[in-house]
């Protein structure tokens, strides 16, 4: 037997980057325990719909936790309550009948608001853009297995390399810092020997950038790796740091 | 590659800068408290101490101004971080909250900010009252006799003078209790901003500036605390 409960939800409403958003409320009163936060949602958006009401937008794509194109921030904590979730893998038995869930798009300047609770996130792609990439050969599969890489460094590659891009981390910053993501990107980068020739180049690129968006600064809070839905931990910002020194006191 | 004033004001840079300026005032706080730690020592050891730096001349003006920019440098570049703060999110949230964890929010990370104003606000007050003693205009002077019996600003006297003021002693003690949240949060971020890993060791760090912060900030408090309590009458001040 699966619990049915009543949620009662206050969501924001924005019709466009530069309208004035507002809050509406909602009470849900079939919500089963087995639903994602997600198909919650879409069973409020039915009954807005069927009402003849506008449903409310929201973000997202493959709904497994792989994409990151969930990113809300639910009572006030990205992707909500539980560690290392995206917003997609999050289940209603997280919560209980009665419950007050509060829905907010992540707040950032550099995040305009498209409508409702979706955001443009295109700051992240020019960060990206600006060195995010290797433009050496690297070959094809077969040159994979004749360039060796250091167990140690692979693994860590890999885990900064687990990035979705959700943006979670600047909602969650204090300051709205893109630090973590800028951070996990260069170091899974600069790890590898694909990524050598133009490590320099890239931290430095990177970072003007992300201050270039207009993120704020990072003020090690390391409220994004708490919220962080791969556990990216706040060292992606250490190794961001120590490659910038490098990059500035080797002056190439 | 960026020029070294480009990348100093770099959002990497400016946390590296934030940091060094840090350690270098933590380390200037423990030579101050060595030195205010003399009030307990032979009857004129607290004068000869100051005396000595005084007699510094030109050298201890350019300490000064280093001591100065270290301050005013570490001040500008908190306050230009807070104030990006509000321009990269102009609307906050309905509701916010920790999610706990590895994350180091907490009261003393923060009020830095806060924390941070008022000792700059109390470090004016704090050289106007016992650098240049403007606020006890009858400061009187001291024979040194160990130091060849040369005539030195009775120092010692301004300060078991001005302790016994229970708005003074409370009020330093007040201050001191907030560079000891400022400090519980910053021993540590600054090495987390000079490239310092989340792992086993900032654990032990944050443990360690914890402890730093405690050991040193009790060790400023006691001196008010003491010289009130005691009427300056206490036995560990030799007369």
């Amino acid at each position: 037997m699966s619990k049915e409960m009543t949620i009662h939800l206050k969501y924001w409403k924005q019709d466009g980057p530069n309208a004035k958003g507002y809050f509406e409320e909602y009470t849900l009163d079939n919500v089963n325990e087995h639903m994602s936060f997600l198909e919650m949602l879409d069973v409020l958006n039915e009954e807005l719909m069927l009402q003849d009401k506008e449903p409310v937008e929201f973000d997202y794509d493959c709904r497994e936790g792989i994409c990151g194109s969930c990113n809300l921030v639910i009572n006030g904590q990205a992707h909500g309550p539980k560690e290392r979730v995206a917003a997609c893998q999050l289940h209603m038995r997280n919560y209980s009948d009665g419950d007050h869930i509060t829905i907010e798009p992540p707040r950032a300047a550099s995040f305009p608001v498209i409508k409702d609770l979706v955001v443009d996130r295109s700051a992240f792609d020019r960060i990206i853009e600006a060195g995010g990439y290797v433009s050496i050969k690297t070959g094809s599969a077969v040159e994979a297995n004749s360039i060796l890489v250091q167990k140690e460094k692979s693994d860590a590659a890999f885990d900064y390399a687990t990035c979705i891009g959700c943006g979670a981390c600047v909602a969650a910053c204090p300051n709205a810092s893109a630090s973590l993501f800028t951070g996990a990107k260069i170091a899974h980068l600069n790890k590898l020997p694909q990524g050598e020739v133009e490590r320099s180049n890239r931290v430095v690129a990177m970072v003007d950038q992300m201050k270039e968006e207009g993120f704020g600064d990072c003020s090690n809070f390391a409220e994004c790796e708490a919220v962080c839905p791969v556990g990216i931990s706040i060292s992606a910002i250490a190794e961001m740091r120590r490659d910038y020194m490098k990059a500035v006191v080797n002056g190439d | 590659m960026p020029s070294f004033i480009k990348a100093l004001n770099s959002q990497v840079g400016r946390k590296i800068m934030t940091g060094i300026t840090g350690i270098g005032l933590m380390l200037f706080l423990i030579g101050h408290l060595a030195g205010n730690l003399t009030i307990f020592g032979e009857s004129d050891a607290f004068n000869i101490y100051t005396y000595t730096l005084e007699s510094l001349g030109p050298l201890l003006y350019v300490i000064e101004a280093g001591l100065a920019f270290f301050f005013l440098y570490h001040a500008i570049l908190g306050i230009s971080i807070w104030r990006q703060r509000k321009k990269a999110r102009p609307e906050g949230y309905t509701k916010y909250q920790t999610k706990g964890g590895p994350s180091h929010q907490s009261l003393a990370s923060k009020s830095m900010i806060w924390t941070g104003i008022i000792i700059l606000v109390f470090l004016v007050f704090h050289i106007m009252h016992f650098k240049y003693g403007l606020f006890s205009p009858d400061d009187g002077t001291t024979i040194l006799e160990s130091a060849g019996g040369v005539e030195a600003r009775d120092l010692r006297a301004l300060v078991i003078a001005e302790f016994q003021k229970p708005l003074i002693a409370f009020g330093y003690i007040a201050v001191l209790a907030l560079v000891i949240l400022h400090l519980s949060h910053g021993a540590w971020s600054a090495f987390t901003s000079l490239g310092m890993k989340h792992g086993e060791t900032s654990k032990k760090v944050q443990i360690g500036a914890y402890i730093f912060a405690i050991v040193l900030m009790l060790g400023f408090i006691f001196i008010p605390l003491y010289i009130f309590l005691t009427g300056g009458q206490g036995g560990l001040i030799s007369y």
